[in-house]
């Protein structure tokens, strides 16, 4: 019990890490600040290990295991405490947070090794740790906007880690500023929730909530507007329509920034909170049907743009997207414990993919272009193999970890409706071919690069280790599903069970029990089979497009150009934000705002009446332009006006 | 009661030290700023007594002074603190030294008169917060002009004679109006047979129904009080003295300005409009309440677009300040509770930006963010404390600002969702023109030659930014310290609202006042309550 028992622990060893790195580190060596920053992080894991077992051996009705520090904010009645507390989905997410967080961690330690920023990189990483713990391991919901907030600002300040670029520095202000108008709906959704039900704390909220009866499907009562305003907050943090787009922008940031923030961890909040505060939304059948659609809209949407883009790190951004997307379908359709299984399979891929690209830049010596790779797979083979099993896992390769979770929730959405599947597994193909597109051009076929300039050397043994553990996950990671294909138990759904029990409006009526009756049917069997002949199809093409004969993928864009230059722009949606909303506003504000109102209105009255007192009151006026003493004046006015006033009300 | 002299040491101290500062030598610049940093640290230290001796629970004012002053008219010198005034003193006493540190080095001319403006500054501020008695509020209130009206227009930048009038005329504009109303409410009280200047006095008076005021009479008061008050703050659409004050003062000046001179204006609105007033407050919140957010989103927009970076910072304290004045007119214990600890917090945050702004100012004599770019590459610490006060100003959890609004949102939100969601859009924004015109101060690299070679901060003034970055932190985790402090006379404004007498409307009202603290006793907590809040909210309307 010693962890649990000291749950501080937890997220005050990355902490302290930072503390120590961001104060001390720039006049440590080098091998300190590793060492702090390593072991910090290293401690964190193996606490939540050990957590993980202590936890295990709790009674249920001990869960959720909570623990009180101290009053952070009180008024009137209002309390928030900082108060963190421990539940099954709490264990996921600490595993997943800290351990995807450590292996980038070792991994950072290769890749950042010679930049400059060394100590500062880690001082920020460490603290980003510690926001994501406070995040996951929060007991309300003001705790948890600590933690949410706080990786916003680790966040933006590893975006714009190369701070001397104007592009980095740009999208680290995007980024926090998008995140900020899903942070508006978020905190009017805490206030909704403490006006509603008096208190933030989830072991209040959530059960009061689910004694609510549900509102009717269409209407949008008080449960459905606090479900729409949390997830605003969802949408920017974990990049949803329409506020996605400050996540391709953020791979100006160092890579494994984009692994373990922009792809493994923070980006997957947004699903956390929404699954945290699942009795809301299966309360409210509108919100849902929102999520659910805005999901599968942003899965469908963001494979698209991915499909063209020739930056290895932005193709892996649009795929983030994309994939959080079917985290938040899973989650519109009630599969709260399918969206958790991706989020934790996608850490895995999806980190080794990151961390993979970064080795393949480490290599190529910064470049991020892939029309300037190719024919890498000799070279780098251990980059090249671990990339290739997450390139399956991603595709939903059967038996690989992204097949079990993608499927479970396809399945789900199958229940809901069949457009959704449909789209779903339309972009499982497309998914497919993207993925293989980047793996073909960056491994295979002519080397595109000046053998002379570029030295393509296989990465340090401190970045292959965390690539291969990862890829090992990212193989079996899905396993403890794959009973239920055989007619078992899908164990991580039923690890989840006690939170998500409250209802299950997909996952109850397929009860572990029933599905073998059902798998049988011919129609499962064709449900389970499509995303797995979409994604052979994507494969299948990319193999055709890029490897096979590769100048037709030249000729297609060409006789689709207006589709080509459509998707490669990514839709212009950055610049129909700009038109419609940055450049109006920064025009309002500047001259109708400042300039017409404040100065012309406002100010030109002010002068206005100054000038005619001025006139008026020339005879006493003999110090001209102002000087000083012209105080001495209105001084002398006051006084006079004072004293008669003063012997009227006396007399 | 125990006679206590603390708030008399405390008011005057400052002014002994003007004193002893006459006494040097006018070139002796050395003793002068090391005399009066003496004096200013020495208050700080005798205003931490209060601190130690004041009571949470205790209702009513502490360390409370009473003395006949004037026989006739009756004018007292009653002196006092509650939890409403306590930390503006404490949070003047703290500003006034870091005023003189900050000033350390960059002012260089008439040095004395310097010192000696802003030791009378504190004096009149500190007089303002603990006079109880109308006749010496209002003295302090025009004692405070003068050294201000020096500091912009003497040690001010190029416009300065032009701000400090517009800063004088402005305040003196409103003065007017409060002078007539004090003397207004001392014939009421006259005629009523209880000739009284005292705050006290005349809280009872009114509260126990022994006078009465016509619903005009009141309005007419209220109105003037207000407009001083909204002045001073300032409220949107007063506020344009402000940029011009903010950008001409010397930094120390900014400092006291925005760090405690403003929230005269708010605390006088608690003080004075909400207890004294409170038909007419009731009254006339909606329109107040719209004139806040107005100034929230107006304040942001117009500082987002500023070219000169002080007077960004100037037009942010316009939209922080709207976040004040809509906690207190939203009439919920929470919202006020984050009134007053949004006005220490601005004080920290935005006193923090201007000293950084000065710091920017005393190495390249501009606060033109076009002249600036890349500073981050010369000056790590002042660019990463500056960072750090730009995220506690931005409301970042775990530090000072967010607290205030949270609180302050959480309370309007109670019963005026609609202002509440509006004020918000404040969250946004704050962030757009904070970080971008950090971005354009600090990030990139070297674009103008001259400043490549800035010096960093040196141990003064990463002594004042580290100082104050400490505050903002604690303020952020451990701020029931503050509100635990706040809390009584918090509800004790609320309780003065509802009098006994009151109008019809009054006694719905009343009624509501109860049901608006989020006492969770009272708080509606089943699925069939979330029709009562709405409904609750119904009735404020219809008042």
């Amino acid at each position: 019990m010693l962890v649990l028992t000291h749950l501080w622990i937890l997220p005050l060893l990355p902490l302290a890490g930072a503390a120590a790195n961001g104060v001390f580190g720039r006049r440590w060596p080098k091998s300190l600040v590793t060492g702090v920053a390593l072991s910090s992080t290293t401690l964190a894991f193996f606490s939540a290990l050990e957590l993980g077992r202590e936890f295990m051996a709790l009674s249920t009705d001990r869960i959720p295991w909570t623990k009180s520090y101290f009053t952070w904010i009180t008024a009137g009645g209002f309390r928030a405490d900082f108060a963190l507390q421990v539940d099954q989905l709490t264990v996921v997410m600490l595993l997943v947070v800290t351990g995807v967080g450590w292996l980038i961690h070792i991994y950072s330690t290769g890749y950042m090794h010679d930049d400059p920023g060394y100590t500062r990189f880690f001082s920020y990483l460490n603290l980003f740790m510690f926001f994501m713990l406070v995040l996951v391991l929060a007991a309300n919901y003001l705790l948890m906007f600590v933690g949410w907030e706080g990786v916003g600002l680790c966040s933006y300040l590893l975006i714009g880690f190369f701070f001397l670029k104007q592009s980095a520095t740009n999208a680290g202000n995007k980024a926090f500023w998008v995140n900020r108008v899903g942070d508006f709906g978020f905190i009017l959704g805490v206030l909704l929730i403490l006006r509603t039900f008096g208190t933030l704390d989830f072991a209040a909220v959530l059960p009061r909530a689910a004694a609510m009866p549900a509102e009717p499907a269409g209407q949008a009562g008080v449960l459905t507007t606090i479900a729409l305003l949390l997830f605003i907050g969802a949408a920017g943090k974990s990049a949803q329509l329409p506020l996605y787009v400050w996540l391709p922008d953020a791979m100006e940031g160092p890579t494994p920034v984009s692994a373990l923030i922009h792809a493994a961890t923070m980006v997957t909040a947004g699903v956390y909170m929404v699954a945290r505060s699942h009795v809301i939304f299966l309360n409210a059948p509108l919100a849902m049907e929102v999520v659910a659609v805005v999901g599968c809209l942003t899965a469908l949407f963001a494979a698209t743009i991915g499909l063209v883009q020739t930056d290895i790190k932005r193709v892996l951004a649009y795929s983030t997207v994309s994939q959080l997307g079917y985290m938040f379908l899973a989650c519109g359709v009630g599969a709260f414990s399918a969206g958790i299984f991706h989020l934790m399979t996608h850490a895995f891929f999806k980190g080794l993919l990151f961390l993979a690209a970064g080795s393949v830049i480490h290599a190529m010596g910064g470049e991020q272009d892939m029309r300037k790779m190719g024919g890498l797979r000799k070279k780098i083979p251990w980059t090249f193999w671990t990339m290739f099993m997450a390139t399956l896992a991603i595709a939903g390769a059967p038996g690989f970890s992204g097949f079990f979770s993608k499927d479970e929730i396809l399945l789900a959405a199958q229940r809901t409706s069949t457009p959704l599947w449909a789209v779903g597994v339309l972009t499982a193909g497309l998914t497919s071919f993207y993925m293989f597109r980047l793996l073909f051009l960056t491994f295979f076929g002519t080397e595109r690069f000046d053998e002379h300039q570029v030295h393509v050397h296989e990465s340090p043994r401190n970045m292959l280790a965390p690539l291969v553990v990862l890829a090992i996950f990212a193989v079996g990671g899905g396993w403890m599903a794959a009973p239920e294909l055989l007619g078992g138990v899908n164990h991580f759904r039923q690890f989840l069970s006690p939170v998500f029990s409250f209802s299950y409006m997909n996952e109850t009526s397929l009860p572990p029990d029933h599905l073998d009756a059902s798998i049988a049917t011919e129609a499962l069997k064709v449900l389970l089979g499509a995303p797995v002949i979409a994604g052979l199809f994507g494969f299948l093409l990319a193999w055709w497009l890029y490897v096979r004969s590769s100048e037709t993928p030249k000729k297609i864009a060409e006789s689709f150009s207006a589709l080509y230059k459509l998707l490669k722009g990514k839709y212009f949606v950055d610049e129909l934000y700009a038109a419609v909303i940055v450049r109006p506003l920064v025009w309002i504000s500047d001259k109708v705002l400042w300039h017409a109102v404040d100065e012309g209105v406002i100010d030109g009255a002010v002068n206005g009446v100054a000038r005619v007192s001025r006139e008026s009151g020339d005879r006493l006026r003999y110090i001209g332009s102002g000087n000083v003493r012209s105080y001495a004046t209105w001084i002398l006015i006051g006084a006079v006006i004072f004293t008669s006033l003063l012997l009227w009300m006396a007399g | 009661m125990q006679q206590t002299y603390v708030l008399t040491v405390l008011t005057f101290l400052p002014v002994a030290g003007t004193l002893a500062l006459l006494l040097l030598r006018s070139d002796d610049h050395v003793w002068i700023r090391r005399l009066a940093l003496v004096t200013a640290a020495a208050e700080f230290a005798i205003s931490l007594l209060l601190l130690r001796g004041f009571s949470v629970q205790a209702t009513g004012y502490q360390f409370e002074e009473f003395h006949e002053w004037i026989q006739q008219p009756p004018i007292h010198y009653h002196l006092g603190v509650d939890g409403l005034s306590l930390f503006l003193v404490l949070l003047t006493t703290l500003l006034t030294p870091v005023s003189i540190l900050a000033s350390w080095k960059s002012i260089d001319q008439r040095v004395k008169g310097f010192f000696i403006s802003l030791l009378v500054l504190e004096t009149g501020v500190i007089g303002v917060f603990v006079s109880l008695d109308l006749f010496l509020f209002f003295m302090f209130w025009e004692v405070m002009l003068i050294p201000m009206y020096f500091l912009i227009g003497i040690w001010g930048h190029e416009r300065r004679i032009y701000a400090a009038l517009k800063f004088v005329l402005y305040t003196m504009f409103g003065s007017i109006l409060m002078l007539v109303a004090i003397l207004w409410l001392y014939r009421v009280t006259a005629a009523a047979g209880y000739p009284t200047f005292d705050i006290a006095q005349i809280q009872a008076l009114l509260s126990s129904g022994t006078i009465t005021l016509p619903l005009r009479t009141e309005i007419l008061l209220f109105g003037a009080f207000f407009l001083a008050f909204a002045i001073k703050v300032p409220l949107f659409p007063l506020h344009t003295w402000l940029p011009d004050a903010h950008t001409e003062a010397p930094t120390a000046g900014s400092v006291m300005l925005a760090g405690v001179l403003l929230k005269m204006g708010t605390y006088g609105m608690l003080r004075f409009c909400l207890p004294l007033f409170p038909e007419a407050s009731r009254r006339f919140a909606p329109e107040i309440a719209v004139l806040a957010i107005i100034g929230i989103v107006y304040g942001a927009l117009v500082s987002m677009v500023q070219v000169d970076l002080k007077r960004l910072v100037a037009y942010s304290s316009v939209s922080h300040l709207g976040f004040v004045v809509l906690g207190i007119f939203a009439f919920q214990a929470v919202s006020i509770q984050g009134a007053v600890f949004q006005m220490l917090s601005h004080g920290i945050s935005t006193g923090a930006l201007f000293l950084g702004v000065g710091m920017l100012y005393d190495r390249r004599h501009t606060h033109l963010i076009k002249e600036f770019g890349g500073l981050a590459t010369p000056m790590p610490v002042i660019a990463a404390l500056y960072l750090f006060t730009c995220f506690a100003s931005a409301g970042l959890p775990m530090l000072n600002g967010f607290v205030g609004e949270f609180l302050i949102l959480a309370g309007t939100f109670q019963k005026h969702a609609a202002w509440a969601s509006w004020a918000a859009l404040g969250v946004i924004f704050s962030a757009v023109y904070l970080l971008w015109s950090y971005q354009r101060v600090f990030f990139g690299s070297i674009t103008q030659d001259k400043n490549g070679a800035l010096p960093d901060a040196d141990m003064r003034e990463r002594g004042i930014l580290f100082l104050m970055a400490v505050i903002m932190l604690w303020m952020g985790i451990g701020s029931p310290f503050f509100t635990r402090r706040i809390e009584t006379s918090t509800q004790n404004v609320l309780q003065l609202m509802r009098r006994p007498q009151a109008y019809d409307a009054g006694e719905i009202n009343n009624h509501d006042m109860n049901a608006m603290d989020m006492d969770q006793s009272t708080m509606p907590v089943n699925s069939a309550n979330s029709a009562a809040p709405a409904g609750a909210a119904g009735s404020v309307k219809s008042r």
